[in-house]
């Protein structure tokens, strides 16, 4: 059981397991399109699996999240065109430290009240019906 | 020094409890580092080393019992529920795999340690998939995954020199 010492070099096998793991792992960062630019059209929001909301992303506003026990726990904020987390009442603060979002399919997620800000497509005619 | 009648069974168990008191340190000193690239959850997995030691050095079931207790205490310690069900799907996942890994004997303690950061990063984003019911949560699966794959190698080169230092000092017992 203990014999096992580890060897000195990565062998054939090593490289082989590594490279696959690598190559799938570029293949996912690939099928999201990263230089698809797309100016979203509007957040998405969903608690716990239902969509509570839809909003325009280039109309400024103010949007306190309500979270599945019915409490306002998130507050999403819309401005210039890109929405963000701006509070949260959670201990880790994740959400709220993460990144404006502005392009299509970029993602927002606060993990302990199970909100997840999801920007949808511009040119989408689901969307627009919506927005416009 | 040691019973004479039972040494290897005493200086088992006294190992496995050094490595699980240094776990739970450094469970306690991945969370005082800040290392966050603006994405959830992304740790360094430092116990994980110790699980690896535990897991060539004295054997799978000690291996899954450092790695569960570690997991069980660290959450009555310092976590919530929740991070205690991310900790152990994550944990149990990358578990089994780096077992799997070892017992084909074919290949290096980095590919294993980065194998096991891969899958436990997996396990924890399908336990948040889960919980808030949106696979919307795959959008951080390719950073995640990258994540753990070099997280997994760090460790994987830190758990080879100590397994390559202790093994030597610990084969003489056993």
């Amino acid at each position: 059981m203990s014999e096992a010492e580890p060897r000195k070099h990565l062998k054939k096998q090593d490289f082989l397991l590594i490279g696959i793991l690598l190559g799938g792992i570029a293949v996912l960062f690939l099928l999201q399109a990263p230089w698809d630019k797309t100016a979203g059209g509007a957040a998405v929001i969903t608690v716990n699996g239902v969509e509570t909301g839809v909003y325009p992303l280039d109309k400024d506003a103010v949007i306190p999240i309500q979270n599945a026990a019915g409490e306002v726990s998130n507050i999403l904020t819309i401005k210039d065109g890109a929405a963000k987390m701006t509070e949260a009442d959670c201990p880790d603060q994740y959400c709220v430290h993460q990144k404006k979002i502005r392009h299509k399919g970029e993602t927002i997620v606060c993990l302990p009240n199970q909100v997840v800000v999801t920007v949808t497509g511009g040119t989408a005619s689901e969307v627009d019906a919506v927005v416009r | 020094m040691e019973q004479k009648n039972k040494p290897s069974g005493v200086k088992r168990l006294a190992f496995l409890s050094i490595l699980l008191a240094l776990a739970l340190i450094l469970s306690h000193v991945e969370a005082l580092i800040p290392f966050s690239f603006g994405i959830p959850g992304i740790k360094l997995g430092l116990p994980n080393a110790l699980v690896l030691l535990a897991l060539y050095l004295l054997g799978e079931k000690e291996a899954c019992l450092l790695s569960v207790t570690r997991i069980l205490l660290s959450a009555l310690l310092f976590g919530t529920l929740l991070s205690f069900l991310y900790s152990l799907t994550g944990g149990i996942l990358s578990l089994v795999v780096m077992i799997l890994l070892k017992k084909t004997n074919r290949f290096h303690v980095v590919t294993v340690s980065i194998c096991g950061g891969v899958t436990h990063n997996l396990g924890q984003l399908l336990i948040a998939a889960a919980f808030v019911s949106n696979l919307k949560v795959f959008y951080y699966l390719p950073v995640l995954l990258l994540a753990g794959f070099l997280t997994g190698a760090l460790i994987g080169i830190i758990s080879r020199e100590l397994i390559l230092r202790m093994s030597h000092f610990f084969r003489k017992e056993l």
